[in-house]
């Protein structure tokens, strides 16, 4: 079984409509939106929720009042400024614990919080398992990890081929928890100086965990220099360009209609898709042979 | 007055907005921009600063002095993060992993546990044609954006009219970039992307009281759903920018908005004043 993730430093470059068209063209797969602060891909394959459970993970400082004396230890040694006038600011509190351990009275408790939830639907496609990260939680890594886990034991148990991760942007704790341990990731970016930018740090991420990397250009004739200039960076750096997808609004047209775009448009989009595939089953396969 | 510019999903054209809002207002007011997207950061890219200073970002992370170290466990059993483990007679410190509360050099009972720096990212602050420009660039394979966010933010100057630009999505990162802030802009498409995402922000920054507004980018793309939404949950739309490929292009370039097609500027002014009237109508009604 192999894992491809999608990422692409910069949000908004098409990951999920990428991702949404390899569900309906791959055989074989689980799917994984592994972007669990603002999940899409679920929008395009109309999923019925098999299994629903709670994810819940860190722990939140809370002073009981009335044994609270008030001595201002806690506020004191809090490194994330999360108590004022003895009360705890939840959305502040990285949930080290270090007040409830140094309280003199003993009057903080650390308590479990619910951070989210996480699913294993059926699609039309196949099997995705998504998650809806609790507003303004943290711990998106470990509901990611969790994300990818489930998905690894359907793959196992049902005997499938691959895992077609949609990744978060960025490259921090989330971006770095989608990738670590995936046979390839496929870069999404844009020919603006801001997809390139992004792109060479998500790049640079790769590299550091020692995930194989490949590039997709999307709407890569709205500037046609700076996809020469994306070309050159990778092949500078030994990176395959997969494929170039052109700007079309048959892709913005499909996501209105709630459906993956290989399935909207037969048109030039669809085929670089089909063509994106190809290229990733072989350098999979290229992998495993070496 | 400081004022966030956040989306939910990526793209939609935050950095557009910050950077058009700031080069707009710097003739009227002293503009400070502070770009909080410290995984990607792009702000530099359109605004071009001059930078003069750059300093690193740290945690305090432990380094057991193996001399004092009786391999209690205490360390272990206070991190809440698993930073820190002791296996027979050895401790083993995981810096990545450590989000530098001290509560193991605190609590360590032979006092073996000092704080030495890890560098988690960096910060530069600089000038961009009259804008006070700071940002904020997490180091390559480094999880753990909010410290560096949290720095970026201590150049705030509340004298200075402070724009703040946001990475996407709703999670610890963009909460740590909003707070504080008077108000909030939510960019965002009239796809079902960048609704489905506009509702998780909204939820987000009412938790954290922030008045916020929207702005909405590539009208005319996908459907009029976002504007149904707005209008049902009564949130103003404060400016409305039409999909134009002359636009894309600009930005593509590295070219501000405002730069590009100047008659922008005196939208992104309206823009501003429209936060303040809706700032000044809302301080009113909640006196009364």
């Amino acid at each position: 079984m192999k894992e491809v993730v999608v990422l692409s430093g910069k949000g908004g470059t098409g990951k999920t409509s990428i991702v949404g068209s390899l569900a309906a063209l791959v055989q074989k797969k689980v799917l994984a939106d592994c972007d669990v602060d603002a999940a899409d891909l679920h929008l395009l394959l109309n999923p019925s929720a098999k299994q629903e459970n709670e994810f819940r993970s860190g722990q939140v400082a809370v002073i009981d009042k009335d044994t609270c004396v008030q001595c201002g230890l806690c506020q004191e040694i809090c490194r994330f400024d999360a108590i004022h006038d003895y009360v705890v600011d939840p959305i502040s509190c990285e949930g080290c614990g270090f007040c409830s351990h140094i309280c003199p009275v003993g009057a903080i408790s650390m308590n479990e919080c619910k951070a989210g939830d996480w699913f294993i639907s059926d699609t039309k496609y196949g099997p995705l398992v998504h998650a809806r990260l609790g507003i303004a939680q943290e711990n998106s890594g470990k509901l990611v990890a969790l994300v990818r886990q489930k998905a690894k034991e359907i793959a196992e148990n049902d005997d499938l081929d691959y895992i077609i991760s949609d990744g978060p942007p960025g490259i921090g704790c989330p971006v770095i928890s989608s990738l670590s341990g995936a046979g390839l990731a496929l870069i999404v970016t844009e020919p603006t100086l801001s997809g390139i930018h992004d792109m060479e740090r998500v790049l640079d991420v790769c590299k550091h965990f020692g995930v194989p990397a490949m590039v997709c250009i999307n709407k890569y004739n709205i500037n046609e220099a700076n996809t020469r200039k994306i070309e050159d960076h990778c092949y500078a750096q030994g990176i395959k360009v997969a494929v170039k997808i052109p700007f079309d609004n048959v892709v913005t047209e499909a996501m209105v209609r709630g459906i993956p775009v290989v399935e909207y448009s037969d048109g030039v989009v669809a085929r670089e898709m089909k063509k994106l595939w190809n290229i990733i089953c072989d350098a999979l396969t290229e992998k495993v042979k070496k | 007055m400081i004022i966030s510019v956040a989306s939910g999903k990526g793209g939609t054209g935050k950095t557009l907005v910050a950077t058009s809002l700031a080069l707009s207002l710097k003739d009227s007011y002293q503009v400070q921009l502070l770009d909080c997207d410290v995984e990607e950061p792009n702000d530099h890219i359109l605004i071009k600063p001059f930078i003069t200073r750059s300093e690193a970002v740290s945690i305090p992370v432990p380094a057991v002095d193996k001399g004092k170290c009786t391999h209690c466990g205490k360390c272990a059993e206070v991190c809440a993060y698993h930073a820190i483990a002791v296996m027979g007679e050895y401790v083993l410190t995981f810096p990545e992993l450590c989000h530098g509360c001290g509560a193991c050099s605190y609590l360590c009972p032979e006092k073996a546990i000092t704080e030495v720096p890890n560098k988690i990212g960096i910060i530069e602050t600089g000038q961009a044609d009259g804008i006070i420009f700071g940002h904020g660039k997490l180091s390559i394979g480094q999880p753990m954006a909010p410290p560096v966010i949290r720095k970026v933010k201590e150049l705030i100057d509340k004298n200075n009219l402070v724009i703040i630009d946001t990475s996407p999505g709703t999670s610890c990162p963009v909460v740590e970039a909003i707070k504080g802030s008077d108000f909030c802009l939510l960019v965002t498409e009239p796809t079902p992307f960048g609704l489905n995402d506009l509702i998780l922000a909204v939820e987000t920054v009412r938790q954290l009281r922030v008045p916020f507004g929207i702005v909405l980018n590539r009208a005319g793309v996908g459907d009029n759903k976002t504007e149904e939404y707005c209008r049902k949950e009564n949130i103003p739309i404060l400016m409305i920018i039409p999909m134009d490929a002359k636009i894309a292009s600009c930005y593509s370039q590295g070219i501000p908005l405002v730069e590009g097609i100047p008659e922008y500027r005196i939208s992104f002014i309206r823009l501003y004043e429209k936060i303040g009237d809706f700032i000044n109508e809302r301080s009113r009604s909640l006196k009364r």
